[in-house]
């Protein structure tokens, strides 16, 4: 019980000092959870970092299970995902409502008005460092520009895409092999 | 109580095909929004400002906003959880397998497609965005502006490029007041 409630606490902590992704955790997660608790080396919190990006869902969230699970086992990695969690659910929660109070002002609208263009920014930003990772060569590029093509102009689950591009992955790696 | 129940089924599937950290539930939001009008596009748009701006992880964020917006409270909370559970299972099972998860040629190759699948989502997802800010009745000068100078600064000088997003945020919400944009 004490170690499952460490857990919650370490994660929570965590929670509560990270801005931005999953990666802006990792050198959080490096001193309290390496260097700290000692519940994982550097080279496992590599290995689950490489794992979380390609399972699905939050990079933070997966790497929390993880962690918690080698430490303390399944209710382990329970307890430490609704730690990281539980920071966002009380802010959020609370921010929303202030928000959506004052919404109607005009100063509020202009201040979100300026701030939708920083997220323009933002997104941009983040896609160009994405795009450099994944459009690798061709086949990535053709791939990158179809699904581009099918998000922006048909109305399909994103899910489909998912599907239809973990496919492809296997089938065109497949013909580079033979 | 169906609507919790929907909620949950909705962000269950997002955090079971989003791959790929907190921007990639952002088609997922978009779909959503588009299907059941539970928020608007732009109340996407200030949830994603929001979410950069507070602590913890950005997919966290959006998703406890938008149960707020659907649902309130036990709405922001059931989203949360829709959203990780499909996480925490496949994760503890993964676990059980890990090495041989790791070296997987499958698991590899499929990421090969889905890296760039990923980042074309969310470059879609970024053009719904840009069209609200940008051309919402006619070209939107000011913002425009806005953003040439916003992408110099984060991108091309060295003394601003690293700063965190919150400055940036912090500085396009006054931008917005001083010009009433």
């Amino acid at each position: 019980m004490k170690i499952l409630f460490d857990l919650f606490i370490t994660f929570a902590k965590m929670g509560a000092i990270t801005f931005g992704g999953g990666y802006a955790m990792l050198p959080i997660l490096q001193r309290e959870v390496v260097e700290g608790k000692h519940w994982a080396t550097d080279e496992e919190l590599a290995d689950y970092y490489a794992i979380g990006q390609c399972t699905p869902g939050i990079i933070a969230v997966n790497v929390a299970t993880f962690i918690g699970r080698k430490y303390a086992g399944i209710a382990g990695g329970i307890i430490a995902t609704f730690g990281v969690v539980f920071p966002s659910l009380v802010i959020i929660s609370l921010l929303a409502g202030v928000i959506e109070t004052f919404s109607a002002l005009e100063w509020v609208k202009h201040a979100f008005a300026g701030i939708r263009v920083c997220v323009c920014v933002l997104i941009f930003n983040a896609v160009v460092k994405l795009f450099a990772k994944a459009v690798t060569d061709k086949k990535t590029l053709c791939l990158y520009v179809l699904i581009l093509a099918g998000a922006a102009g048909l109305n399909i689950s994103p899910a489909v895409f998912v599907v239809v591009a973990g496919i492809a992955g296997i089938i065109l790696k497949g013909i580079t092999k033979s | 109580m169906m609507i919790y129940a929907k909620l949950f089924w909705e962000f269950f599937k997002t955090g079971l095909f989003a791959m790929g950290g907190g921007m990639a539930t952002l088609p997922f939001l978009y779909d959503i929004s588009d299907r059941t009008g539970w928020f608007t596009h732009q109340q996407l748009a200030d949830m994603i400002a929001v979410s950069e701006s507070t602590p913890g992880p950005i997919g966290i964020n959006m998703a406890t906003y938008s149960g707020y917006l659907t649902a309130g409270y036990s709405g922001a909370v059931t989203s949360t959880l829709g959203l990780i559970t499909p996480s925490i299972i496949v994760i503890l099972v993964v676990a059980t397998f890990l090495n041989a998860f790791k070296d997987n040629k499958y698991v590899n190759a499929a990421f090969y497609g889905l890296r760039p699948a990923s980042t074309a989502m969310i470059t879609a997802a970024g053009l719904v965005v840009a069209r609200v800010t940008f051309f919402a009745d006619g070209v939107h000068w000011k913002a425009v502006v806005l953003a040439v100078i916003l992408l110099l600064l984060t991108n091309t000088l060295k003394a601003t490029k690293k700063l965190h997003p919150v400055v940036w945020i912090v500085i396009s919400a006054v931008a917005g007041v001083a010009f009433s944009f």
